[in-house]
């Protein structure tokens, strides 16, 4: 066998997660006019519609103006469906135009892919959710009572959902397969998750029932953060939302230790 | 022989069922140009691609530079550019910033001076701002090769790099081999042509459906696969092959009418041959030369291994 000294590579490839943060991100800035005005007239919208509309026939709930009220459950909304399709487009491209073979021959591990990857759609989501916040800000008054708590969720449920994006995205064999799991679970399951009530107002057994919807669970935890209430209890949400992030986790590493979907 | 790349036992069969590789076994010299050659479906890109980690080997073990590739894929990797044989390019991105991306990727800090270098080297620096849509096939495949060599790799692999891509591309990319083999990369490349091969490599490996079926110094494999033969049509048929002309190695066909010579690149005389005949006064009405195909040197191959 050879005799040369070659030399081992260092740990962790910072360069390379680097180069794949610094990609996805770009993707973004290109087209940064859309990424930035597309949230704010859609959140205006809801404003106009459930703000203004329903607003008038419900003043408040559990003290707190219907508009205000709803501004966790739209950003909550918009994170979860932005992280997922960012995240998931992020690592689906490439595998559709083939320049997923850059990826898979450079000194990257499967972690560091993901890291560069999601940390990129979960920056974007990050972003995203303060600027609806902003907007917000700008229809009803926005007190937010614990700060810290508020950007503590915003961040996780961020990466949380990114994460599960970059799964669609591996798993995906094609675009409509890539908008199959946001169209017919999350947004469906963002609506019924009391986004825009509490599940307080909901007649039996519809209460229960949603108690199953781990959304609830999210964006009762962000309500908390802003108003010092929610459906349920503060421990539990963060516990929920921790236990998906747990479970994304833990799928992303049996897919890379089996190659599935990304390798043949 | 110093070794900077090993497959030791290499095989693969895809989750389709299909066997695109049979056990192989092959040591690369550092510093040395491989050529791959084998038809369509011979198992070309799948083994390239299960030394540069895109394909799982279904067995075997690969070696770079003394690390295993799939242990420590990171030292391993990270030695390696690859240009695909698809044009698979990042259409979006300028062709600078998809550049400096491939070297970051593979784990290096920023060189502005090589990537210039680099870019200069494939005429691409006066195209570095252009988006790569809005580039030409034959420039998105420079931009691959910039892209591979974007982290200075000793060992380089060229997927066919001389498809669909014009002669002065090709003289460039011949260019290219010579210069990075004269800095000390070591090159394999895989091809359909004898000609690509005999010009560029110093070694030859030959391999079909899935088995390598030799590997030899080009010079040897030339020799032995690179026969030509030359159809002289006589104006006047003859029954032997005069004496004069037995310093060639000719036959005659069609009953007498045509001349048949064979020859290889070592032993080629045709304007020796041509000249004698016009001294002996044989008159011809026309010249035919024809090059062993690909397909005859594989039966023919195939057979010899066959009989041994
Ligand atoms: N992902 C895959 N799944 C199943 N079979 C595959 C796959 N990729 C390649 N094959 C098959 O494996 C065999 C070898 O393919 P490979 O691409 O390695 O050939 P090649 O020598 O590079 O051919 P070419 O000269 O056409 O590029 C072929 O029969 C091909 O159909
Ligand atoms: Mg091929």
């Amino acid at each position: 066998m050879s005799t040369h000294a070659a030399t081992k590579a260092p740990a962790v490839n910072f360069h390379g997660i680097w180069a794949i943060y610094r990609f996805e991100m770009a993707r973004a800035l290109r087209t940064l006019w859309q990424s930035l005005v597309t949230p704010v007239i859609t959140t205006s919208l809801y404003f106009v519609v459930f703000g203004g509309a329903i607003g008038s026939k419900i003043s408040t709930v559990g003290g707190v103006g219907y508009g205000s009220f709803i501004v966790p459950g739209l950003i909550m909304l918009s994170l979860l469906t932005q992280s997922i399709s960012n995240a998931s487009i992020g690592i689906y491209f490439p595998k559709f135009t083939g320049t997923v073979y850059e990826l898979l021959s450079a000194p990257v591990s499967a972690m560091e892919m993901v890291i560069g990857y999601v940390g990129a759609a979960a920056t974007k989501s990050i972003v995203l959710g303060l600027i609806i916040l902003a907007t917000a800000s700008l229809f009803v008054p926005l007190s937010i009572v614990h700060p810290v708590a508020m950007l503590a969720f915003l961040v996780l449920t961020s990466i949380t959902f990114s994460l599960l994006g970059f799964i669609i995205g591996v798993w995906a064999n094609g675009f409509e397969q890539l908008n199959f799991i946001p169209a017919l679970l999350i947004t469906p399951l963002t609506f019924l998750g009391g986004a825009f009530y509490s599940i307080d107002m909901l007649p039996q057994p519809w209460r229960t029932v949603s108690l199953f919807n781990p959304v609830v669970y999210l964006v009762s935890g962000f309500r908390w953060a802003f108003f010092d209430k929610g459906d349920v209890s503060v421990g539990l949400s963060l516990g929920v939302t921790a236990l998906f992030l747990v479970v994304c986790l833990a799928v992303i590493s049996w897919i890379f230790k089996t190659g599935w979907r990304m390798k043949n | 022989m110093d070794t900077i790349l090993s497959i030791v036992g290499v095989s693969k069969t895809y989750a389709s069922g299909h066997r695109a590789l049979e056990p192989v076994d092959l040591d690369i010299a550092r510093g040395e140009i491989f050529a791959l050659l084998g038809p369509n479906g011979a198992g070309k890109t799948t083994l390239i691609s299960i030394i540069c980690g895109i394909v799982t080997p279904s067995t075997g073990t690969v070696t770079v530079l003394g690390h295993d590739a799939q242990k420590d894929f990171r030292s391993a990797r990270r030695a390696i550019g690859l240009v695909p044989q698809e044009l698979s390019v990042d259409m979006f991105e300028t062709v600078l910033a998809t550049v400096k991306f491939s070297r970051r990727l593979f784990g290096k800090g920023p060189n502005d001076a090589h990537i210039e270098q680099v870019l200069r080297d494939l005429s691409l620096w006066d195209k570095r701002d252009a988006k790569i849509r809005e580039l030409s096939g034959g420039m998105k495949r420079r931009v691959l090769i910039a892209k591979a060599l974007s982290h200075e790799p000793e060992i380089l692999f060229l997927d066919e790099p001389t498809a669909g891509v014009d002669v002065a591309l090709r003289r460039d990319m011949w260019k290219l081999v010579h210069k990075l083999r004269a800095a000390g990369t070591t090159i394999i490349l895989t091809t359909h042509y004898i000609e690509e091969a005999e010009e560029m490599a110093d070694r030859v490996g030959v391999i079909d459906k899935g088995r390598i079926i030799l590997v030899e110094r080009k010079a040897a494999l030339m020799k032995k696969l690179g026969k030509r033969r030359m159809l002289i049509a006589l104006q006047a048929p003859m029954t032997a092959v005069p004496a004069d002309l037995a310093a060639w190695n000719l036959a005659l066909e069609d009953e007498g009418a045509t001349l048949l010579y064979t020859f290889d690149s070592e032993n080629e005389d045709i304007p020796g041959l041509l000249a004698k005949l016009g001294t002996l006064g044989i008159g011809y009405r026309d010249l035919e030369t024809h090059k062993s195909s690909l397909e005859d040197i594989f039966v023919d191959l195939v057979e010899q291994k066959d009989a041994a």
